[in-house]
Protein backbone atom coordinates (compact mmCIF):
# COMPACT_ATOMS: atom_id res chain seq x y z
CA UNK A 1 0.00 0.00 0.00
CA UNK A 2 2.67 2.26 0.62
CA UNK A 3 6.26 1.97 0.45
CA UNK A 4 8.88 4.62 1.99
CA UNK A 5 12.97 4.23 0.89
CA UNK A 6 15.44 5.97 1.94
CA UNK A 7 14.04 9.00 2.68
CA UNK A 8 15.72 12.37 3.14
CA UNK A 9 13.97 15.57 4.00
CA UNK A 10 13.79 18.51 6.32
CA UNK A 11 13.47 21.92 6.46
CA UNK A 12 15.70 24.89 4.92
CA UNK A 13 19.32 23.23 5.80
CA UNK A 14 17.83 21.67 8.38
CA UNK A 15 17.65 17.59 7.66
CA UNK A 16 15.02 16.51 10.09
CA UNK A 17 14.27 12.95 8.09
CA UNK A 18 17.55 11.03 7.55
CA UNK A 19 16.96 8.40 5.66
CA UNK A 20 13.81 6.21 6.39
CA UNK A 21 12.59 3.28 5.03
CA UNK A 22 9.27 1.59 6.24
CA UNK A 23 6.09 -0.13 4.74
CA UNK A 24 2.84 -0.19 5.53
CA UNK A 25 1.11 -3.44 3.79
CA UNK A 26 -3.21 -3.54 3.14
CA UNK A 27 -5.13 -4.35 5.88
CA UNK A 28 -2.48 -3.40 8.35
CA UNK A 29 -2.22 -0.94 11.34
CA UNK A 30 1.15 0.38 11.78
CA UNK A 31 2.10 2.64 14.52
CA UNK A 32 4.72 5.26 14.12
CA UNK A 33 5.92 6.34 17.59
CA UNK A 34 8.99 8.10 19.16
CA UNK A 35 9.37 10.85 21.31
CA UNK A 36 8.74 14.69 20.32
CA UNK A 37 10.50 16.14 18.07
CA UNK A 38 11.34 12.62 16.43
CA UNK A 39 10.38 13.76 12.99
CA UNK A 40 7.13 11.85 12.99
CA UNK A 41 4.74 14.54 11.58
CA UNK A 42 7.83 15.55 9.42
CA UNK A 43 7.99 12.01 7.56
CA UNK A 44 4.12 12.22 7.50
CA UNK A 45 3.96 15.19 5.84
CA UNK A 46 6.54 14.19 3.19
CA UNK A 47 4.84 11.36 2.08
CA UNK A 48 1.46 13.67 1.35
CA UNK A 49 3.88 16.05 -0.27
CA UNK A 50 3.38 18.98 1.83
CA UNK A 51 6.99 18.81 2.66
CA UNK A 52 9.26 18.26 -0.69
CA UNK A 53 11.33 14.82 -0.42
CA UNK A 54 15.17 15.67 -0.71
CA UNK A 55 16.04 11.97 -1.54
CA UNK A 56 14.51 8.41 -1.46
CA UNK A 57 11.53 7.38 -3.12
CA UNK A 58 7.49 6.91 -1.65
CA UNK A 59 5.33 4.49 -3.63
CA UNK A 60 1.84 4.57 -2.98
CA UNK A 61 0.09 1.60 -4.33
CA UNK A 62 2.77 0.64 -6.73
CA UNK A 63 3.46 3.79 -8.00
CA UNK A 64 5.88 6.63 -7.41
CA UNK A 65 4.25 9.27 -5.99
CA UNK A 66 7.68 11.16 -4.97
CA UNK A 67 6.75 14.81 -4.35
CA UNK A 68 4.06 14.98 -5.69
CA UNK A 69 1.47 17.84 -4.30
CA UNK A 70 -0.54 16.92 -1.68
CA UNK A 71 -3.46 17.33 -3.51
CA UNK A 72 -2.83 14.36 -4.99
CA UNK A 73 -2.34 12.44 -2.35
CA UNK A 74 -6.03 11.77 -1.32
CA UNK A 75 -6.58 10.72 -5.26
CA UNK A 76 -4.19 7.64 -4.63
CA UNK A 77 -6.32 6.73 -1.57
CA UNK A 78 -4.13 8.41 0.97
CA UNK A 79 -5.63 10.60 3.65
CA UNK A 80 -4.12 11.92 6.46
CA UNK A 81 -5.71 13.48 9.73
CA UNK A 82 -3.03 15.75 10.12
CA UNK A 83 -1.67 16.70 14.02
CA UNK A 84 -3.26 19.58 15.60
CA UNK A 85 -6.35 18.89 13.31
CA UNK A 86 -6.41 21.56 11.24
CA UNK A 87 -10.17 21.62 11.15
CA UNK A 88 -11.56 24.98 9.14
CA UNK A 89 -12.52 26.44 12.37
CA UNK A 90 -14.67 29.31 10.72
CA UNK A 91 -16.86 27.37 8.48
CA UNK A 92 -19.66 24.73 9.81
CA UNK A 93 -19.42 20.46 10.77
CA UNK A 94 -21.31 20.35 7.91
CA UNK A 95 -19.14 22.28 5.28
CA UNK A 96 -16.22 20.79 7.03
CA UNK A 97 -17.35 17.27 5.94
CA UNK A 98 -18.13 18.76 2.41
CA UNK A 99 -14.74 19.86 1.48
CA UNK A 100 -13.08 16.80 3.25
CA UNK A 101 -15.57 14.94 0.14
CA UNK A 102 -14.74 17.08 -2.30
CA UNK A 103 -13.08 14.61 -4.81
CA UNK A 104 -15.76 12.28 -3.56
CA UNK A 105 -19.35 12.37 -5.73
CA UNK A 106 -20.78 9.82 -3.51
CA UNK A 107 -20.26 12.42 -0.33
CA UNK A 108 -23.62 13.04 0.93
CA UNK A 109 -24.01 9.53 1.86
CA UNK A 110 -20.67 9.30 3.45
CA UNK A 111 -21.47 12.40 5.93
CA UNK A 112 -24.69 10.37 6.57
CA UNK A 113 -22.47 7.11 7.35
CA UNK A 114 -20.54 9.79 9.90
CA UNK A 115 -23.45 10.98 11.70
CA UNK A 116 -24.52 7.57 12.45
CA UNK A 117 -20.71 6.94 13.54
CA UNK A 118 -20.60 9.78 15.15
CA UNK A 119 -23.64 11.16 16.07
CA UNK A 120 -22.20 14.25 18.24
CA UNK A 121 -21.65 15.72 14.77
CA UNK A 122 -24.74 15.30 13.27
CA UNK A 123 -26.32 17.28 16.55
CA UNK A 124 -23.46 19.62 15.58
CA UNK A 125 -23.80 20.25 11.74
CA UNK A 126 -25.17 23.91 11.76
CA UNK A 127 -22.47 24.87 14.40
CA UNK A 128 -19.21 26.58 13.47
CA UNK A 129 -16.32 24.32 13.90
CA UNK A 130 -14.16 26.51 16.10
CA UNK A 131 -16.76 26.05 18.40
CA UNK A 132 -16.50 22.35 19.01
CA UNK A 133 -14.46 20.72 22.24
CA UNK A 134 -10.93 19.51 21.65
CA UNK A 135 -12.75 15.95 21.02
CA UNK A 136 -15.16 17.12 18.78
CA UNK A 137 -13.09 18.41 16.58
CA UNK A 138 -10.71 15.23 16.32
CA UNK A 139 -13.72 13.28 15.64
CA UNK A 140 -14.84 15.84 12.71
CA UNK A 141 -11.11 15.93 11.54
CA UNK A 142 -11.36 12.21 11.03
CA UNK A 143 -14.44 11.82 9.84
CA UNK A 144 -13.60 14.40 7.58
CA UNK A 145 -10.42 12.73 6.34
CA UNK A 146 -12.70 9.43 6.16
CA UNK A 147 -14.98 10.75 3.82
CA UNK A 148 -12.53 11.14 1.00
CA UNK A 149 -12.95 6.93 1.40
CA UNK A 150 -9.25 6.47 2.23
CA UNK A 151 -7.26 3.01 1.58
CA UNK A 152 -4.65 4.19 3.91
CA UNK A 153 -5.42 6.41 6.21
CA UNK A 154 -2.29 8.30 8.68
CA UNK A 155 -3.32 9.52 11.26
CA UNK A 156 -0.74 11.95 13.28
CA UNK A 157 -1.26 12.23 16.83
CA UNK A 158 -4.81 11.86 17.23
CA UNK A 159 -4.88 12.04 20.99
CA UNK A 160 -2.63 14.81 21.21
CA UNK A 161 -4.23 17.38 23.87
CA UNK A 162 -7.19 15.34 24.85
CA UNK A 163 -8.74 14.09 28.17
CA UNK A 164 -7.79 11.19 29.07
CA UNK A 165 -11.39 10.08 28.53
CA UNK A 166 -11.57 11.24 25.01
CA UNK A 167 -8.27 9.73 24.19
CA UNK A 168 -10.37 6.48 25.30
CA UNK A 169 -12.59 7.25 22.71
CA UNK A 170 -10.38 8.31 19.91
CA UNK A 171 -8.62 4.98 20.22
CA UNK A 172 -11.68 3.46 20.01
CA UNK A 173 -12.63 4.96 16.91
CA UNK A 174 -8.97 3.60 15.62
CA UNK A 175 -10.24 0.59 17.05
CA UNK A 176 -13.28 0.56 14.71
CA UNK A 177 -11.54 1.39 11.39
CA UNK A 178 -9.03 -1.32 12.15
CA UNK A 179 -11.74 -3.94 12.51
CA UNK A 180 -13.55 -2.31 9.24
CA UNK A 181 -10.37 -3.23 7.41
CA UNK A 182 -9.40 0.27 6.80
CA UNK A 183 -5.24 0.19 6.28
CA UNK A 184 -3.83 2.62 9.18
CA UNK A 185 -0.48 4.25 9.85
CA UNK A 186 -0.67 5.77 12.88
CA UNK A 187 1.61 8.30 14.73
CA UNK A 188 1.61 8.43 18.69
CA UNK A 189 3.67 9.51 21.09
CA UNK A 190 1.16 6.83 23.53
CA UNK A 191 3.63 4.21 22.84
CA UNK A 192 1.46 1.50 24.90
CA UNK A 193 -1.93 2.63 23.66
CA UNK A 194 -0.60 2.67 20.35
CA UNK A 195 1.10 -0.58 19.63
CA UNK A 196 -2.10 -2.23 21.71
CA UNK A 197 -4.23 -1.38 18.18
CA UNK A 198 -1.48 -2.07 15.98
CA UNK A 199 0.07 -4.79 14.49
CA UNK A 200 3.26 -3.74 13.57
CA UNK A 201 5.38 -0.76 14.65
CA UNK A 202 8.40 1.25 14.07
CA UNK A 203 10.37 3.34 16.62
CA UNK A 204 11.49 6.69 15.18
CA UNK A 205 14.56 8.70 17.11
CA UNK A 206 15.93 11.93 15.78
CA UNK A 207 14.65 11.23 11.91
CA UNK A 208 15.92 7.78 11.62
CA UNK A 209 14.62 4.46 12.27
CA UNK A 210 16.25 2.62 15.49
CA UNK A 211 13.32 -0.58 16.23
CA UNK A 212 11.00 -1.99 14.09
CA UNK A 213 8.70 -5.17 14.53
CA UNK A 214 5.31 -6.70 15.50
CA UNK A 215 3.80 -5.06 18.28
CA UNK A 216 4.21 -7.58 20.99
CA UNK A 217 7.61 -7.55 20.79
CA UNK A 218 8.07 -4.12 20.70
CA UNK A 219 5.94 -3.57 23.44
CA UNK A 220 8.15 -5.77 25.61
CA UNK A 221 11.29 -3.81 24.43
CA UNK A 222 13.48 -1.36 26.94
CA UNK A 223 14.67 0.26 23.56
CA UNK A 224 10.53 1.37 23.13
CA UNK A 225 10.72 2.75 26.20
CA UNK A 226 14.12 4.51 25.91
CA UNK A 227 12.82 6.25 22.44
CA UNK A 228 9.45 6.78 23.62
CA UNK A 229 10.84 8.97 26.72
CA UNK A 230 13.55 10.64 24.46
CA UNK A 231 16.83 12.11 25.31
CA UNK A 232 16.37 12.42 29.16
CA UNK A 233 15.37 8.93 29.90
CA UNK A 234 18.88 8.15 27.41
CA UNK A 235 20.80 10.51 29.61
CA UNK A 236 19.81 8.95 33.16
CA UNK A 237 20.26 5.33 32.21
CA UNK A 238 23.86 5.75 30.16
CA UNK B 1 -32.09 67.94 2.93
CA UNK B 2 -32.44 67.00 -0.67
CA UNK B 3 -28.81 68.18 -0.94
CA UNK B 4 -27.75 65.59 1.88
CA UNK B 5 -29.65 63.21 0.07
CA UNK B 6 -27.50 64.18 -3.23
CA UNK B 7 -24.30 63.63 -1.16
CA UNK B 8 -25.40 59.97 0.79
CA UNK B 9 -26.29 59.18 -2.71
CA UNK B 10 -23.14 60.37 -4.21
CA UNK B 11 -21.47 58.75 -0.96
CA UNK B 12 -23.03 55.49 -1.72
CA UNK B 13 -21.96 55.04 -5.66
CA UNK B 14 -18.28 55.85 -4.97
CA UNK B 15 -18.52 53.38 -1.77
CA UNK B 16 -19.88 50.89 -3.73
CA UNK B 17 -17.38 51.32 -6.14
CA UNK B 18 -14.51 50.95 -3.60
CA UNK B 19 -16.39 48.02 -1.98
CA UNK B 20 -15.77 46.37 -5.35
CA UNK B 21 -12.42 46.70 -5.11
CA UNK B 22 -12.33 45.43 -1.60
CA UNK B 23 -14.20 42.43 -2.35
CA UNK B 24 -11.47 41.42 -5.24
CA UNK B 25 -8.93 42.13 -2.71
CA UNK B 26 -10.10 40.28 0.30
CA UNK B 27 -11.14 37.42 -2.07
CA UNK B 28 -7.50 37.22 -3.36
CA UNK B 29 -6.11 37.80 -0.07
CA UNK B 30 -8.10 35.28 1.63
CA UNK B 31 -7.49 32.47 -0.55
CA UNK B 32 -4.10 33.21 -1.42
CA UNK B 33 -2.61 35.68 1.08
CA UNK B 34 -1.57 37.77 -1.81
CA UNK B 35 -2.03 41.73 -1.34
CA UNK B 36 -3.24 42.46 -4.89
CA UNK B 37 -2.25 45.93 -5.08
CA UNK B 38 -3.30 45.72 -8.74
CA UNK B 39 -6.87 44.91 -7.88
CA UNK B 40 -7.43 48.91 -8.76
CA UNK B 41 -6.23 48.25 -12.41
CA UNK B 42 -9.19 45.51 -13.17
CA UNK B 43 -11.63 48.15 -12.78
CA UNK B 44 -9.50 50.44 -16.01
CA UNK B 45 -8.86 47.64 -17.51
CA UNK B 46 -12.70 46.61 -17.81
CA UNK B 47 -13.93 50.33 -18.29
CA UNK B 48 -11.38 50.84 -21.11
CA UNK B 49 -12.16 47.72 -22.81
CA UNK B 50 -15.56 48.11 -22.80
CA UNK B 51 -15.36 51.88 -24.38
CA UNK B 52 -13.66 50.31 -26.94
CA UNK B 53 -16.15 47.39 -27.81
CA UNK B 54 -19.02 49.73 -27.06
CA UNK B 55 -17.60 51.39 -30.44
CA UNK B 56 -18.80 48.09 -32.03
CA UNK B 57 -21.36 46.33 -30.38
CA UNK B 58 -24.65 47.40 -27.87
CA UNK B 59 -23.31 48.52 -24.35
CA UNK B 60 -24.38 44.65 -23.03
CA UNK B 61 -22.37 43.41 -25.46
CA UNK B 62 -19.24 45.12 -24.68
CA UNK B 63 -19.72 45.28 -21.12
CA UNK B 64 -20.13 41.44 -21.31
CA UNK B 65 -17.27 41.45 -23.52
CA UNK B 66 -15.32 42.95 -21.15
CA UNK B 67 -15.57 41.24 -18.07
CA UNK B 68 -14.71 38.37 -20.07
CA UNK B 69 -11.56 39.35 -21.11
CA UNK B 70 -10.49 41.00 -18.31
CA UNK B 71 -11.34 37.99 -16.52
CA UNK B 72 -9.21 35.74 -18.59
CA UNK B 73 -6.57 38.43 -18.51
CA UNK B 74 -6.59 37.99 -14.34
CA UNK B 75 -6.18 34.10 -14.65
CA UNK B 76 -3.18 34.75 -17.07
CA UNK B 77 -1.24 37.31 -14.69
CA UNK B 78 -1.70 34.68 -12.10
CA UNK B 79 0.04 32.03 -13.83
CA UNK B 80 2.29 34.07 -15.29
CA UNK B 81 3.87 35.71 -11.78
CA UNK B 82 2.57 33.18 -9.06
CA UNK B 83 1.98 29.73 -9.83
CA UNK B 84 5.65 29.40 -9.71
CA UNK B 85 6.19 30.90 -6.68
CA UNK B 86 6.39 28.19 -4.53
CA UNK B 87 6.29 29.83 -1.03
CA UNK B 88 6.45 33.64 -2.03
CA UNK B 89 7.12 36.08 1.26
CA UNK B 90 4.81 38.70 1.60
CA UNK B 91 7.61 41.35 0.67
CA UNK B 92 7.94 39.24 -2.81
CA UNK B 93 4.31 39.43 -3.40
CA UNK B 94 3.96 42.84 -2.78
CA UNK B 95 6.75 43.97 -5.10
CA UNK B 96 5.20 42.25 -7.68
CA UNK B 97 1.74 43.63 -7.38
CA UNK B 98 2.86 47.32 -7.37
CA UNK B 99 5.29 46.39 -9.91
CA UNK B 100 2.18 44.47 -12.18
CA UNK B 101 -0.27 47.62 -11.66
CA UNK B 102 2.76 50.03 -13.08
CA UNK B 103 3.18 47.41 -15.45
CA UNK B 104 -0.64 47.49 -16.37
CA UNK B 105 -0.61 51.12 -16.55
CA UNK B 106 1.65 51.68 -19.03
CA UNK B 107 0.44 49.02 -21.52
CA UNK B 108 -2.41 50.56 -20.98
CA UNK B 109 -1.21 53.97 -22.09
CA UNK B 110 0.01 52.66 -25.31
CA UNK B 111 -2.95 50.45 -26.10
CA UNK B 112 -5.04 53.42 -25.72
CA UNK B 113 -3.83 57.05 -25.23
CA UNK B 114 -3.76 59.29 -21.80
CA UNK B 115 -7.49 60.64 -22.92
CA UNK B 116 -10.17 60.57 -20.39
CA UNK B 117 -13.15 57.92 -21.86
CA UNK B 118 -16.41 56.93 -20.51
CA UNK B 119 -19.12 54.52 -21.44
CA UNK B 120 -22.17 56.25 -22.22
CA UNK B 121 -24.95 55.60 -19.46
CA UNK B 122 -26.82 52.10 -19.63
CA UNK B 123 -30.39 53.88 -19.40
CA UNK B 124 -30.99 57.72 -20.50
CA UNK B 125 -28.09 60.42 -20.21
CA UNK B 126 -26.16 62.94 -18.61
CA UNK B 127 -29.61 65.03 -17.97
CA UNK B 128 -31.73 62.42 -16.90
CA UNK B 129 -32.67 62.34 -13.44
CA UNK B 130 -34.46 60.46 -10.79
CA UNK B 131 -36.17 62.48 -7.81
CA UNK B 132 -35.84 60.70 -4.51
CA UNK B 133 -36.61 62.93 -1.60
CA UNK B 134 -36.69 66.11 -3.67
CA UNK B 135 -32.59 65.30 -5.32
CA UNK B 136 -32.15 64.57 -8.40
CA UNK B 137 -30.30 61.09 -8.26
CA UNK B 138 -28.62 60.07 -12.11
CA UNK B 139 -29.81 56.30 -13.30
CA UNK B 140 -26.69 55.56 -13.65
CA UNK B 141 -26.72 55.70 -9.52
CA UNK B 142 -29.05 52.65 -9.65
CA UNK B 143 -27.05 50.83 -12.46
CA UNK B 144 -24.03 50.71 -10.07
CA UNK B 145 -25.94 50.09 -6.60
CA UNK B 146 -27.73 47.38 -8.18
CA UNK B 147 -24.79 45.73 -9.79
CA UNK B 148 -22.58 45.85 -6.97
CA UNK B 149 -25.62 44.54 -4.57
CA UNK B 150 -26.22 41.37 -7.08
CA UNK B 151 -22.78 41.11 -7.13
CA UNK B 152 -22.45 40.68 -3.63
CA UNK B 153 -25.23 38.53 -3.23
CA UNK B 154 -23.67 36.09 -5.90
CA UNK B 155 -20.68 36.00 -4.40
CA UNK B 156 -21.59 35.15 -1.34
CA UNK B 157 -24.04 32.35 -2.56
CA UNK B 158 -21.63 30.80 -4.26
CA UNK B 159 -18.81 30.94 -1.38
CA UNK B 160 -21.34 29.66 1.06
CA UNK B 161 -23.55 27.64 -1.34
CA UNK B 162 -21.43 25.84 -3.68
CA UNK B 163 -18.40 23.25 -3.48
CA UNK B 164 -16.41 25.08 -5.33
CA UNK B 165 -17.06 28.14 -2.92
CA UNK B 166 -16.59 26.27 0.10
CA UNK B 167 -13.56 24.63 -0.82
CA UNK B 168 -12.06 28.18 -1.55
CA UNK B 169 -13.14 29.79 1.54
CA UNK B 170 -11.52 26.37 2.84
CA UNK B 171 -8.70 27.42 1.51
CA UNK B 172 -8.94 30.60 3.21
CA UNK B 173 -8.95 28.90 6.63
CA UNK B 174 -6.46 26.54 6.60
CA UNK B 175 -4.65 25.98 2.98
CA UNK B 176 -3.00 23.06 4.01
CA UNK B 177 -5.86 21.01 5.41
CA UNK B 178 -7.56 22.26 2.28
CA UNK B 179 -4.66 20.65 -0.04
CA UNK B 180 -5.23 17.38 2.15
CA UNK B 181 -8.25 17.42 1.24
CA UNK B 182 -7.53 17.04 -2.62
CA UNK B 183 -8.22 20.34 -3.54
CA UNK B 184 -5.60 22.11 -5.76
CA UNK B 185 -4.76 25.19 -4.37
CA UNK B 186 -3.21 26.59 -7.28
CA UNK B 187 -6.22 26.41 -9.40
CA UNK B 188 -7.92 27.61 -6.40
CA UNK B 189 -5.42 31.22 -6.78
CA UNK B 190 -6.15 31.39 -10.45
CA UNK B 191 -9.81 30.88 -9.93
CA UNK B 192 -9.55 33.42 -7.43
CA UNK B 193 -7.78 36.07 -9.29
CA UNK B 194 -10.39 35.49 -12.16
CA UNK B 195 -13.27 36.16 -9.89
CA UNK B 196 -11.76 39.07 -8.29
CA UNK B 197 -10.76 40.40 -12.09
CA UNK B 198 -13.94 39.86 -13.51
CA UNK B 199 -16.17 41.55 -10.51
CA UNK B 200 -13.10 44.40 -11.01
CA UNK B 201 -13.91 45.05 -14.62
CA UNK B 202 -17.82 44.86 -14.04
CA UNK B 203 -17.30 47.67 -11.52
CA UNK B 204 -15.45 49.54 -13.55
CA UNK B 205 -17.70 49.31 -16.24
CA UNK B 206 -20.59 50.50 -14.46
CA UNK B 207 -18.59 53.03 -12.93
CA UNK B 208 -17.65 54.41 -16.08
CA UNK B 209 -20.41 56.78 -17.22
CA UNK B 210 -19.90 58.78 -13.95
CA UNK B 211 -16.40 58.94 -13.20
CA UNK B 212 -14.70 58.54 -16.30
CA UNK B 213 -11.82 56.05 -17.19
CA UNK B 214 -8.33 57.08 -17.43
CA UNK B 215 -5.17 54.54 -18.18
CA UNK B 216 -4.08 55.47 -14.58
CA UNK B 217 -7.53 55.42 -12.93
CA UNK B 218 -6.68 52.38 -11.01
CA UNK B 219 -4.22 53.70 -8.87
CA UNK B 220 -6.67 55.74 -6.67
CA UNK B 221 -9.14 52.93 -6.68
CA UNK B 222 -6.91 50.47 -5.13
CA UNK B 223 -5.68 52.77 -2.08
CA UNK B 224 -9.42 53.55 -1.12
CA UNK B 225 -10.41 49.81 -1.55
CA UNK B 226 -7.36 48.94 -0.11
CA UNK B 227 -8.32 51.42 2.90
CA UNK B 228 -12.34 50.16 2.42
CA UNK B 229 -10.73 45.97 2.74
CA UNK B 230 -8.75 47.17 6.28
CA UNK B 231 -11.66 49.07 7.55
CA UNK B 232 -13.89 46.00 7.25
CA UNK B 233 -10.75 43.45 8.56
CA UNK B 234 -8.51 42.24 6.28
CA UNK B 235 -9.37 38.96 4.49
CA UNK B 236 -13.28 39.18 5.21
CA UNK B 237 -15.30 39.84 2.19
CA UNK B 238 -18.53 40.85 3.27
CA UNK B 239 -16.94 43.28 6.18
CA UNK B 240 -14.63 44.65 3.59
CA UNK B 241 -18.47 45.48 1.27
CA UNK B 242 -19.61 47.45 4.32
CA UNK B 243 -15.76 48.82 4.54
CA UNK B 244 -16.13 50.39 0.77
CA UNK B 245 -19.41 51.98 1.92
CA UNK B 246 -18.07 53.89 4.26
CA UNK B 247 -15.23 54.93 2.98
CA UNK B 248 -17.61 56.52 0.28
CA UNK B 249 -20.08 58.00 2.54
CA UNK B 250 -16.77 59.48 4.51
CA UNK B 251 -15.71 61.36 1.06
CA UNK B 252 -18.81 62.32 0.50
CA UNK B 253 -19.91 64.00 3.68
CA UNK B 254 -16.55 65.47 3.74
CA UNK B 255 -16.73 67.37 1.05
CA UNK B 256 -20.21 67.91 2.69
CA UNK B 257 -18.98 69.64 5.72
CA UNK B 258 -17.15 72.05 3.85
CA UNK B 259 -13.44 70.12 3.23
CA UNK B 260 -12.20 71.48 -0.26
CA UNK B 261 -13.48 68.74 -2.82
CA UNK B 262 -9.36 68.57 -4.31
CA UNK B 263 -8.74 67.18 -0.57
CA UNK B 264 -11.42 64.32 -0.46
CA UNK B 265 -8.54 61.61 -1.85
CA UNK B 266 -7.36 62.67 1.65
CA UNK B 267 -10.32 61.33 3.55
CA UNK B 268 -9.93 57.60 2.54
CA UNK B 269 -6.03 58.05 3.23
CA UNK B 270 -7.25 59.62 6.50
CA UNK B 271 -9.35 56.37 7.16
CA UNK B 272 -6.84 53.99 6.64
CA UNK B 273 -3.74 55.61 8.65
CA UNK B 274 -5.97 55.41 11.57
CA UNK B 275 -6.85 51.91 10.54
CA UNK B 276 -3.53 50.97 10.91
CA UNK B 277 -2.91 52.46 14.05
CA UNK B 278 -6.02 52.49 15.96
CA UNK B 279 -7.50 48.55 14.67
CA UNK B 280 -5.37 47.09 12.38
CA UNK B 281 -7.89 44.03 12.63
CA UNK B 282 -10.61 46.15 11.64
CA UNK B 283 -13.90 48.19 12.76
CA UNK B 284 -15.96 44.45 13.05
CA UNK B 285 -13.73 42.00 13.81
CA UNK B 286 -14.14 41.81 17.95
CA UNK B 287 -16.53 39.66 19.18
CA UNK B 288 -19.67 41.77 19.10
CA UNK B 289 -19.55 40.86 15.17
CA UNK B 290 -19.60 36.82 14.98
CA UNK B 291 -21.14 36.32 11.81
CA UNK B 292 -18.32 38.38 10.32
CA UNK B 293 -15.46 36.21 11.35
CA UNK B 294 -17.65 33.04 9.61
CA UNK B 295 -17.67 35.31 6.36
CA UNK B 296 -14.26 34.39 4.95
N1 LIG C 1 8.11 24.13 10.10
C1 LIG C 1 9.29 23.78 10.63
N2 LIG C 1 10.39 24.53 10.41
C2 LIG C 1 11.59 24.20 10.92
N3 LIG C 1 11.82 23.11 11.68
C3 LIG C 1 10.78 22.31 11.95
C4 LIG C 1 9.46 22.60 11.45
N4 LIG C 1 8.62 21.64 11.87
C5 LIG C 1 9.37 20.79 12.59
N5 LIG C 1 10.65 21.18 12.65
C6 LIG C 1 11.75 20.48 13.33
O1 LIG C 1 11.83 19.19 12.79
C7 LIG C 1 12.08 18.25 13.81
C8 LIG C 1 11.00 17.17 13.74
O2 LIG C 1 9.75 17.74 14.05
P1 LIG C 1 8.40 16.95 13.91
O3 LIG C 1 8.39 16.28 12.60
O4 LIG C 1 7.29 17.87 14.21
O5 LIG C 1 8.54 15.87 15.06
P2 LIG C 1 7.42 15.05 15.83
O6 LIG C 1 6.18 15.08 15.02
O7 LIG C 1 8.01 13.69 15.95
O8 LIG C 1 7.25 15.71 17.15
C9 LIG C 1 12.09 19.00 15.11
O9 LIG C 1 13.42 19.19 15.49
C10 LIG C 1 11.43 20.32 14.79
O10 LIG C 1 12.00 21.34 15.55
MG1 LIG D 1 4.35 15.69 15.51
Amino acid sequence: MLRVRNLRTGYGSLEVIKGVSFHVAPGEVVALIGANGAGKTSLLSAVVGLLPPWDGQVVIGGRDATGAPPWESIASGVVLVPEGRRIFADMTVMENLQVGGYRNPDRDRLIDEMFDRFPRLRERRGQTAGTLSGGEQQMLAIARGLIARPRLLLLDEPSLGLAPLLVKEVFEVVRGLRDLGVTICMVEQNAVAALEIADRGYVLETGEIILEGVSEDLLRNPEVMRAYLGKGYREVWE
Amino acid sequence: MSQIVQFFFSGLTLGSIYAVVALGFNLIYSTTGILNFAQGEFLMLGGMTAVTLARFTPIPVAVVGAVVIVTLCGGVLEILFFRRLRRPTVLQMIIITIGLSIVIREVALHVWDEKVRSLSYFTGNECSSVRVLGAGISPQVFWVLGTVALVVLLLHLFLHRSLVGRAMRACASNPEAAMLAGINTGRMRTLAFMLSAGIGALGGCVISPITMTQYDSGAGLAIKGFAAAMLGGLGRPMPGVLGGLLVGLAEAFSVYFGMPAAYKDATAFGILVAVLFVRPQGLFSSGELQAGAQER
